[in-house]
């Protein structure tokens, strides 16, 4: 991991280097072609998370294009990780998209299986599953380091012609919850050994459990390969803890934290409570380089919970994403600059 | 074998009204075994159709013959050829193939399917056939402890099983589909193989499979 050379050059990239905890948090993009509510759900984190994950027709259900949704996020002073599923699109597909994502400024990339299109809102889809997430890691870092396609060929326009490959820093889940619990250490293990830089994790209840896998992580270095940024997701109801619990495969919620929401007069705020102790738990635990806050629909509460956490204000960094986009088209240039100047605005700087 | 269900009766009956007499043609192998359209069921659908026709007053004559196998020349005697000339149309209760066969071997009849074929399965017990096989084309069991991945996971994961495997169940049908990533790892285990799991499985290669363009097979030595 202390290889001079950035693989990406992207602000996550650049704080999990320095070895501060990095925060991210999940943008989920609208049921529609509306972008008043990206930009305002990227107005509750601008300055106040590191990168914001775009999620990709998350749940199987529609929604706006993950590197739609990601530049509108871009105008707004947001660096993006777009989500890449593999149930929606082909090796052709997402080889095409990653090139369109980088080519607007986009650096981040978090690969994912996908969930089955049966929870969605459209059952009756066919699913594609050309490749799993591993391979789709392999794929994009092929894509960067060795600069060719999945078929083999270099990533230019002609042979004379200069190689333009998609640089970018990619990421992984991990859920440490599923079955079989032996395995899953294993298949962390194959997303590094594919060339995973990072890892953002199923949200964490149990915390026996999850300490349990940290302690494998470790075991097999793992940690010192991947950075490893925690999954959060603040509880806001009881209810919504019971359909935790039983409904969502691959998920334990602990009776202990049942009872305390059912137990307290004001079950989000004692929700909020429960996640920023989970926070400063999370990153105590030797291997973990962050959290990975998803608010399902309530990114809104996320600047609180990170303030009572702790990790507010966020570090500044050089700022990879103007340099990234300057060679890029005019329009987008411009819009990103403005950015800037409000970010450096909003986020306190350190150090 | 092929395993196929009947459709709903009343989508059979909707192509038998629209004609005065049909032959309802079973198929002796795959469809008698998974019971779904053998000489008993071509019997019983018959006797639906009759009784049925009966109370609405439509006017079907229902013949029945089961030939050995509908997706072999061979088995489409004279006999067979003589019912299906004297019916305006034929329901076939083989597989998909049978269908086409049929079609195929009929050419001035309407074919009718009476079957949805589902899958190339197994009895798992009496009453309860399961997928087993997804005819990729390049067959991968020799990595995965004899349970096939590609078959038998609802996401066809090379790599190890997804978030939604849960106490050996998939998420995608817990009551009645168990995780194919639970059972190989416990196979695996079981063997000592678990080591070999950890190997990254690469891009698998679709074009030998239906992706690729519908599949012919020619061996030239077995050819007359």
């Amino acid at each position: 991991m202390n290889t001079t050379m950035l693989k990406a050059g992207s602000r996550l990239e650049r704080i999990l280097r320095s070895g501060r905890p990095v925060v991210t948090a999940e943008l989920g993009p609208p049921k529609s072609a509306d972008t008043d509510l990206i930009r305002r759900k990227a107005g509750y984190l601008r300055g106040v998370v590191d990168a914001a994950n775009i999620t990709d027709n998350q749940t199987a259900i529609v929604r706006m294009s993950s590197i739609g949704a990601a530049l509108i996020a871009m105008q707004e002073g947001l660096e993006p990780v777009i989500q890449i599923t593999c149930r929606d699109r082909n090796r052709l597909a997402v080889q095409s998209d990653v090139l369109g994502a980088y080519a607007l400024g986009i650096r981040n990339v978090l690969c994912l299986t996908g969930d089955h299109q049966k929870f969605g809102n459209h059952p009756a889809a066919k699913n594609v599953f050309d490749m799993d997430s591993i391979q789709l890691v392999a794929m994009l870092r092929a894509m960067r380091d060795e600069k060719v396609f999945a078929c083999g060929d270099e990533i230019r326009n002609s042979k004379k012609a200069p190689v333009v490959e998609p640089r970018m820093f990619i990421g992984a889940a991990a859920n440490p919850f599923g079955d079989p619990f032996p395995f899953r250490v294993a298949r962390l293990a194959k997303k590094v050994n594919a060339g995973a830089d990072f890892i953002q994790t199923q949200c964490i209840y149990d915390m026996k459990r999850f300490r349990q896998w940290m302690q494998q992580v470790c075991d097999r270095g793992l940690h010192e390969r991947v950075y490893i940024l925690a999954g959060i997701t603040p509880l806001k109801s009881l209810r919504m803890a019971e359909h935790m619990r039983d409904n969502v495969a691959g998920l334990t919620v602990p009776e202990e934290i049942i009872e305390r929401l059912r137990g307290a007069e004001n079950a989000a705020e004692e929700g909020e409570r429960i996640a920023v102790e989970q926070i400063q738990e999370l990153l105590q635990i030797p291997g973990v380089h962050g959290v990975h806050i998803m608010a399902i629909e309530s990114e809104h509460i996320v600047p609180d919970l990170l303030k009572k956490a702790g990790l507010l204000p966020r570090p500044v960094v050089a700022d990879p994403l103007h340099d990234a986009v300057t060679s890029g088209p005019e329009m987008l240039r411009d819009s990103v600059s403005g950015v800037a100047e409000n970010r450096n605005r909003a986020a306190q700087p350190v150090g | 074998m092929i395993v196929a269900e009947q459709k709903p009766f009343e989508d059979i009956y909707s192509y038998a009204k629209r004609h005065r007499r049909v032959l309802l043609l079973g198929c002796g192998t795959c469809v008698t075994v998974c019971m779904a359209g053998g000489e008993k069921e071509v019997g019983i659908l018959a006797s639906l159709v009759r009784l049925a026709a009966r109370e609405r007053n439509d006017d079907i004559t229902v013949d029945e013959h089961t030939i050995t196998r509908q997706c072999d020349a061979e088995f489409f005697d004279e006999t067979t050829a003589r019912k299906a000339a004297d019916a305006e149309a034929v329901i076939s209760m083989g597989c998909g193939v049978g269908v086409q066969f049929c079609a195929q071997r009929f050419p001035d009849k309407i074919v009718y399917p009476a079957l949805n074929t589902k899958f190339y399965g197994a009895t798992i017990e009496q009453g309860v056939w399961a997928e087993r096989c997804a005819g990729c084309g390049e067959c991968v069991l020799a990595d995965f402890g004899g349970i096939c991945p590609v078959a038998r996971c609802s996401k066809s994961l090379l790599n190890g099983p997804c978030g939604g495997s849960q106490d050996g169940r998939c998420e995608v049908d817990p009551e009645r589909v168990e995780c194919a990533w639970q059972l190989i790892y416990e196979r695996m285990e079981a063997m000592g193989r678990l080591e070999e799991l950890e190997k990254i499985q690469p891009f698998k290669d679709w074009s030998q499979h239906r992706d690729g363009g519908p599949r012919t097979i020619t061996r030239e030595e077995v050819r007359l």
